[in-house]
């Protein structure tokens, strides 16, 4: 084969999802029943229509022969046979799930499990059988080309349900080959003329409408591969062809009767006329077999043909239009190899491998890609524009630099300034996409949670082209997902419960992303039952996460649903209790640099809002000064800076000081000795205190002086450097000196391993309080 | 070699169709879809086109029509590429001037065999 055709198989792969997706949003605009709009279904049988055209091109026969049956359903809702009812919509987007899993088999290289497939397409074809419309008769002339498709993946399961079905449902005349269906009625094929060795002598009379040529179609072309069967000679029929004066060059007036001698059937000639059965009358007849010596008969006759002196007019608006260089098939009389024509197109193949072998091929790799708006591309490119017109006055300047260009110096580096300052935030704007993408797969969602659970649901999404950070955008979805779940499921009450407690009977689910403060933020707002915070609060003691009898503020105890081990629902339901739980969700926004916070009202419903890093690439951080080092402490770890009162700090154990922060106990770390470097100021009190938070645990960080805050890029020290505890990255400042980032969430770890360490060698009774003081 | 004008919504198809056509020494340009592909057309002359048929913005029998309506195209080959086989699309491509048709699933061979067809 020249083409690898594996290289196409990746963007096949893309491409197909996104098609899913479209036809998922698309299927979720339908109410059963009624009339969709013609754009919906267009775009949706667009979507199944290109996939199986692809697959079958690939190879993906399993995908290709399911993808049939929807289509076949699809086609009798696009010309209005069929009117989609909910039970057809649901049936078309389980298909898509199943068809997203089939692609992500073929794309992980496993072989398709057609265990969903089978049902489905035994559920359709009971949905096509149902009604006699005589669609379906429609339908069956498309069967040949699913039939057809050859088997080139035999490495997949060949899905035998769905080739039968689609027989006995589409009650196959499998007569049709690839190009000659629609050519059957030209001559009926019965007597199929015995081509039989030697070959047979065809006499075919084949009278063009004059606006063939309106089509592209010249007959010059049809001949030359006639040519290429066999023996041809050629007789032109001219005295149609009116005078000069009324001699169109658009028309053709000519037609021909052409005797073929080849080892051919009725139908490899008609195939031939395939493209112009209906502009054309044609006959084709079986006059004789090849005993006859033809060959110096075909020569001298063809050659008159064309060399009459009647002929030049009668070629000249034949070749007018597309100036062909000999007139009529007198180049191909000999019976002789002829074959020109077909010489070329074994050759063709030949050459494409050549130059495909030369050609570097690109090997199919799954390294994930971005789609980025061309728009944002063009920004990018004018800036760099801009910088090398800076560039090159800059450089004009310092070829000739005299004191009273100055101002012009100090003018250019402030343009430079700013040119970096635009390209970097362009270049930052590529890896951010709307956050419709994150937001689309929930229309589904809820329209299946509602069916599940009987909740009468409506989603309203905004803010969706909000952009957020691929890789952020990448490992929010599972949260967002089980949110969602959380508000269909605990949030939303049933119907009744509702209209008892004066509500509409529709609930109401709000997903919004907006941007605040350098953050993104998600809203996920429902207004159902809201969260009673007197259960939480009995949940958490009985589980044994709060004792008795603390007072917690009213925003704490919502918290505490985030604690690992906590499940409100008094049974685990098919929705959410999936064994991930609110910890988790909290965990992985965490792990993106983010937070999440709860508000809710009782009997009115509940609001959660994550707030997300606009990318993970940058980081907003306060700059402390230890000694001469300066710290990054991100913003977002941040709970409140403070000056110690040393009536409020605590040794309880010994070494270890903790500070009392209204009710918690905060350990103090103190920065220097963490790594070990000189501080200005080593005691306590009056001193600074930075207290963060991470991993729910809240800890103080002693500190020299508090310097600016500003947003900071983040350098990684894995790849540059090696893992050092403690520091999450590093990052250069303005002054071109390097900075460390804090890794909160690692001190933290750090200090509850160290006192665990302490309490354990305490028991043991060992162990003395200066070493601890050098740990 | 020739100039070949090659419109498919589907990138994998356009990129599949226009490594074969190249491999074959054909120039080609592509576009995504049918009114790309007219603007493509207007600013330059090409020897075949080969358009997919179900299409946003502006579908392939649309293309056809409005290729026609040039005079640079009026009788440029133009192929349709569909998995449609059934008779009225067909019948609807020609009476908007469609030389002719390729039905999908194709391999490269065929395309390319096809494609030499009309090339003159």
């Amino acid at each position: 084969m020249a083409i690898d055709l594996e290289q196409f198989h990746e963007v096949f792969f893309e491409e197909s999802l996104e098609g899913l997706d479209l036809m998922e949003q698309g299927l979720l605009a339908i109410n059963g029943g009624e009339q969709p709009d013609a754009e919906v279904i267009n775009t949706i049988f667009r979507a199944a229509h290109s996939i199986k055209g692809g697959s079958g091109t690939f190879g993906f026969t399993a995908i290709a022969n399911f993808t049939h049956v929807l289509e076949t359903l699809l086609d009798e809702a696009r010309d209005g046979t069929r009117i989609l009812s909910t039970e057809a919509v649901d049936l078309l987007l389980q298909s898509s799930d199943c068809l997203r899993a089939m692609v992500g088999s073929l794309q992980a290289g496993e072989p398709i499990d057609d265990s969903t497939s089978g049902p489905l397409v035994v559920a359709f074809e009971a949905m096509l059988a149902g009604d006699t419309v005589p669609a379906s008769e429609e339908a069956s002339t498309t069967v040949p080309d699913a039939a057809a498709i050859p088997s080139v993946d035999s490495g997949l399961s060949h899905n035998d349900i769905v080739e039968a079905s689609i027989n006995s449902l589409l009650g196959a005349d499998d007569e049709a080959s690839l190009n000659n269906d629609g050519t059957s009625g030209a001559g009926g094929s019965d007597e199929d003329g015995g081509s039989s060795g030697g070959g047979a002598e065809w006499k075919i009379s084949f009278q063009p409408d004059p606006e063939i040529l309106m089509t592209g179609n010249e007959p010059l072309r049809l001949f030359r591969e006639l040519a290429a069967m066999g023996a041809m000679r050629t007789e032109a029929h001219t005295q149609s062809i009116p005078d000069f004066d009324h001699l169109s060059a658009d028309e053709c007036f000519i037609s021909w009767t052409l005797w073929l001698t080849a080892d051919v059937s009725r139908d490899e000639i008609v195939e031939v006329f395939d493209w112009v059965v209906d502009e054309c009358k044609l006959e084709v007849e079986l006059v004789g077999d090849a005993s006859e010596e033809l060959s110096p008969v075909v020569a001298e006759e063809s050659a008159q043909a064309a060399e009459s002196p009647q002929e030049p007019a009668a070629s000249a608006p034949v070749s007018e239009p597309e100036p062909v260089p000999e007139p009529e098939p007198a180049p191909e009389p000999k019976a002789a190899p002829v074959a020109t024509p077909a010489a070329t197109t074994p050759a063709a193949p030949a050459t494409a491998k050549e130059s495909e072998k030369a050609a570097p091929a690109t090997p199919a790799s799954s390294s994930s890609s971005i789609r980025v708006g061309i728009d944002k591309v063009d920004s990018l490119i004018n800036l760099v524009g801009e910088l090398v017109i800076t560039q090159s006055m800059l450089s004009e300047l310092g070829n000739n630099f005299e004191m009273e260009k100055l101002d012009r110096l100090s003018n250019g580096l402030e343009q430079l300034l700013q040119n970096t300052k635009e390209l970097q935030e362009s270049v930052m704007r590529i890896r951010m996409l709307p956050i419709s993408f994150a937001f689309n797969r929930f229309p589904r969602m809820i329209r299946d949670l509602a069916q599940k659970t009987g909740k009468v649901v409506d989603l309203q999404l905004s803010g969706e082209q909000t952009e957020l950070d691929k890789t952020v955008m990448e490992q929010i979805g599972d949260p967002l997902v089980h949110l969602v779940r959380n508000a269909i499921d605990h949030g939303i009450e049933p119907a009744e419960e509702r209209l008892a407690n004066g509500k509409p009977e529709q609930g109401t689910i709000k997903l919004d992303a907006y941007h605040q403060g350098g953050n993104i933020v998600i809203e996920i707002r429902d207004d159902g039952r809201g969260i009673n915070p007197d259960v939480i609060l009995a949940k958490a003691i009985e589980k044994g996460i709060v004792s008795a009898g603390e007072d917690l503020p009213e925003s704490r105890i919502f918290d505490l649903i985030f604690e690992p081990g906590f499940s409100t629902a008094a049974v685990v339901s098919d929705i959410s209790g999936r064994g991930v739980g609110m910890d988790v969700v909290r965990r992985n926004i965490k792990s993106l640099g983010g937070r999440i916070e709860i508000q809710s009202k009782l009997g009115s419903g509940s609001t959660f809002k994550v707030y997300l890093p606009l990318t993970l690439a940058i980081v907003d951080g306060q700059l402390v000064r230890v000694g001469t080092e300066t710290y990054i402490v991100p913003l977002i770890s941040i709970v409140e800076s403070l000056q110690i009162k040393p009536e409020l700090v605590n040794r309880v154990s010994g070494d270890m000081a903790l500070y009392r922060l209204r009710d918690d106990n905060v350990p103090i770390i103190p920065i220097y000795r963490e790594f070990g470097i000189e501080a200005d100021n080593t005691v306590l009190e009056n001193g600074l205190l930075v207290v963060v938070e991470g991993e729910g645990q809240k800890i103080g960080l002693l500190v020299d002086d508090l310097l600016a805050q500003q947003q900071v890029v983040i350098k990684s020290l894995v790849s540059n450097y090696k893992r050092v505890e403690g520091v999450s990255g590093a990052t250069i400042l303005g002054d071109g000196s390097v900075s460390m980032i804090l890794d909160i969430a690692g001190l933290i770890r750090q200090v509850s391993e160290r006192s665990q360490k302490r309490r354990g060698r305490k028991s043991g009774g060992s162990g003395s309080n200066s070493q601890h003081q050098a740990a | 070699m020739a100039q070949i004008l090659v419109v498919d919504d589907s990138a994998s198809m356009r990129n599949m169709v226009t490594a074969t056509l190249q491999s074959a020494g054909h120039q080609v340009k592509d576009a995504g879809d049918g009114q790309a592909a007219l603007t493509i057309a207007k600013t330059g002359r090409f020897d075949a086109v080969v358009t997919d048929l179900n299409m946003p913005i502006m579908d392939g029998i649309e293309l056809v029509k409005n290729l026609r309506s040039l005079p640079n195209y009026k009788y440029t080959p133009i192929l349709l590429l569909t998995t449609e086989s059934s008779a009225d699309k067909k019948t609807q491509g020609k009476q908007a001037g469609a030389t002719g048709w390729l039905v999908k699933p194709f391999n490269p061979e065929k395309l390319l065999a096809t494609v030499d067809r009309v090339l003159s």
